[in-house]
């Protein structure tokens, strides 16, 4: 083991590298290039032994990803918002196919308009898709997510394909400790791939498939994909316990940071939920109550261990880095349909949305929302869900808007 | 006199964003004086581009411009053209983004011969994303993801667009810089797909990988490699090993896809 400082893009290529991956297939597109360059030059020392390749797009990667998975070996690939869902059909498409392999996704608002900074409505975009998915906070969790994701992929009771999820720029250029375990610890917790009944035997079948069909099959390979889903909830626990057990560092589907006594409750994912932590430190030196939950596992959805950690609380404040335009925060859609109808949970749920394109979020606005929810609390109803947005931001729009129409004006007169 | 460019710029877009030595603005002037010899119209002219550094083109320029998705400028450009077909449309974007991601929207708005004008600024690499090896890093070459050399072989951009249907394919560098205007103009002007291929050397990263010593350096390569077709047509294949023909390199004249999409219509509907 050494501790060294990472980018988060250094510790997912490292998360690759220790996982003995064997297969990478890849596409550059920021901000998640410098993961396939760290691997690429690895490659070129031999001190990886991979196969890497290039590929003509995010389809073509995500597709070579999940049939060079189904021949049972191990492999990864990275990509990055547009990238992610310019593969989207393939994602559907190799989840259904049941490939075990890890795929980082460095989070980058979509087009249009274009932005290189982080939201999360690229990776939210693949929540149905039926990758787990794994989100992660700081560039340690990164490499350390990536072990994890392998174990539970590849798990029989699973056998899905994981995204581990880092916001670009926050985590994928920003150096932080790391600590590197060493191959033959990582090698322990992760033994080789064992495909078992995956991989191409034309001459020992296990079944034979039909190219289409119709909807009583398809539900039921569809519902199967479900239950294996809902089960990595159980399976991740069991490998954060092996991985603790490991490596000395705990990990659970929900991270939770001071919420046993807490009223009030953030609930963030992500990095900028390391912001949402400092500021309940400060809440908490001034006497408030207050905590923070920040899911990791995001698919399979942490439902059970949600209504535990905020049974008997009075307001949660739902911080969602992400817009589904015409309803609002997807956190706190699927927060919502996780809590009502529980007996004992029943806080109120109050609705933000912020970091919308990597803007940030300042101190300020965490104890505003604090005290906004609180007074929700004591009214016994949730205020509409609010955008955190400045009044110095919106003169700013407001001036760019008008200098923009000056122009107008002068390109209508000549 | 000299050239005033700045009609045709919105210069609160300025400084652009590319690299000292890169070609890209030689082609963006080039562009600029073709598209005054053809007298576009601002109003009546689209500039549609995809992602990367070539890409950012159309941003400076005072037309109606689109920047698009990755590899998604022909797609674009396509729709554009159907419902306004007396509007001049022009493409521009580098090789990765026409031919990698954006391939199969490039051969099949060639096959269709709709009438644009494609300018693909080809400097063999990404440059945007730091130098990772495209469909036309020439084979040998080095980029960050291919440090021993890139073991593909590369596609022919001009050759290809002749075999996809292009009917007016033209190529030329941008140390030619006078050609540049003349070849677009006359892809402009030509009615169906023009293809001009700008070879334009990304100093930043693929000069400096492959040890150019400088810009002059790669200037002069791109000088010495360029052969016009008239004088090709006199050399022994020997002579050629190693050259870029330059210059047009096809033209025909074919039925060009919204002129024939209008007399579907006019027919179908009996008039």
């Amino acid at each position: 083991m050494k501790r060294t400082l990472l980018t988060g893009n250094g510790a997912a290529a490292w998360g690759a590298r220790l996982a003995g991956v064997e297969y990478l297939p890849a596409f550059p597109i920021t901000p998640q290039t410098e993961i396939i360059e760290t691997i690429a030059r690895w490659i070129d020392f031999g001190e990886m032994d991979c196969r890497m390749v290039t590929l003509d797009s995010e389809h073509s990667m995500i597709t070579a990803a999940g049939a060079a998975a189904v021949t049972g070996v191990r492999v990864f690939t990275a990509t990055s918002s547009q990238g992610l869902l310019y593969g989207m059909e393939m994602l559907y498409t190799v989840a259904g196919w049941r490939a075990p392999f890890v795929l980082v996704n460095v989070s980058r608002g979509l087009a249009s308009p274009i932005t290189l900074e982080p939201d999360h409505n690229d990776i939210l975009a693949a929540r149905d898709s039926g990758f787990l998915q794994l989100h992660c906070a700081t560039c340690q969790e990164v490499l350390d997510c990536i072990l994890l994701a392998y174990r539970l992929a590849e798990d029989e009771r699973v056998r899905l394909p994981v995204i581990v999820n880092l916001d670009g720029f926050y985590l994928s250029f920003t150096r932080e400790p790391v600590e590197i375990p060493d191959a033959e610890s990582v090698a322990r917790f992760l033994p080789p791939f064992d495909p078992e009944n995956l991989g191409f035997r034309a001459g020992a079948p296990l079944s034979e498939a039909v190219a289409v069909i119709g909807g009583t099959p398809y539900s039921y390979f569809r519902y199967q994909s479900h239950l294996a889903a809902l089960n990595a909830v159980d399976v991740f626990a069991e490998n954060a316990a092996a991985f603790a057990q490991a490596f000395g560092r705990t990990y659970q589907a929900v991270e939770a940071y001071h919420c046993d006594d807490a009223e009030l409750v953030f609930v963030m994912m992500g990095s900028f939920a390391t912001k949402a932590k400092e500021a309940v430190d400060r809440l908490r030196e001034a006497g408030e109550a207050v905590g923070l939950l920040r899911p990791v596992l995001l698919r399979p959805f942490p439902a059970a261990d949600f209504r535990r950690a905020l049974s008997g609380k009075k307001g949660v404040i739902v911080v969602d880095q992400n817009l589904s335009m015409g309803k609002g925060g997807v956190l706190h859609t699927e927060l919502a349909s996780a809590l009502y109808g529980y007996p004992g949970t029943t806080p109120v749920l109050v609705s933000f949305i912020g970091g919308l394109g990597g803007r940030d979020i300042s101190a300020e606005e965490f104890y505003e929302m604090h005290a906004v929810t609180r007074q929700a609390v004591s009214e016994k109803r949730a205020p509409a869900p609010r955008l955190l947005y400045t009044e110095v931001e919106l003169r700013e729009m407001k001036k760019i808007q008008a200098i923009a129409r000056v122009q107008g004006l002068k390109e209508q007169q000549t | 006199m000299a050239y005033d460019y700045e009609k045709s710029i919105r210069p609160g877009k300025l400084p652009h964003i590319w690299c000292p030595g890169c070609g890209h603005g030689i082609v963006m002037k080039g562009l600029i004086r073709a598209m005054d010899t053809c007298g576009l119209e601002k109003n009546n002219t689209a500039i549609v581009s995809g992602i990367g550094c070539a890409s950012r083109l159309p941003g400076y320029m005072d037309f109606n411009t689109l920047h698009t998705a990755h590899g998604r400028a022909a797609a674009f450009a396509t729709g554009i053209k159907m419902v306004k077909p007396e509007m001049t449309v022009i493409c521009c974007g580098g090789d990765g983004d026409g031919t990698a991601i954006g391939g199969n929207h490039f051969i099949h708005a060639c096959r269709r011969n709709i009438d644009m004008t494609y300018v693909i600024m080809n400097n063999y690499i990404y440059g945007m994303t730091g130098g990772q090896f495209s469909p036309c890093t020439p084979t040998g070459m080095k980029a960050s993801t291919t440090p021993y050399g890139n073991p593909d072989p590369i596609f022919d951009i001009s050759k290809l667009a002749i075999g996809a249907g292009a009917t007016f394919v033209a190529r030329t560098t941008s140390f030619h810089a006078t050609q540049i205007d003349k070849l677009i103009a006359e892809g402009i002007k030509h009615k169906g797909m023009s293809v001009i291929e700008v070879l334009d050397d990304c100093p930043t990263s693929y000069g400096r990988r492959n040890k150019f010593r400088s810009v002059v350096d790669m200037m002069k390569r791109l000088k010495e490699v360029a052969v016009p077709v008239a004088a090709a047509a006199k050399m022994t294949d020997e002579q050629l090993e190693g050259k870029v023909l330059t210059g047009v390199l096809f033209k025909e004249e074919r039925a060009e896809y919204t002129d024939q999409y209008a007399k579907l219509i006019a027919r179908v509907q009996g008039a």
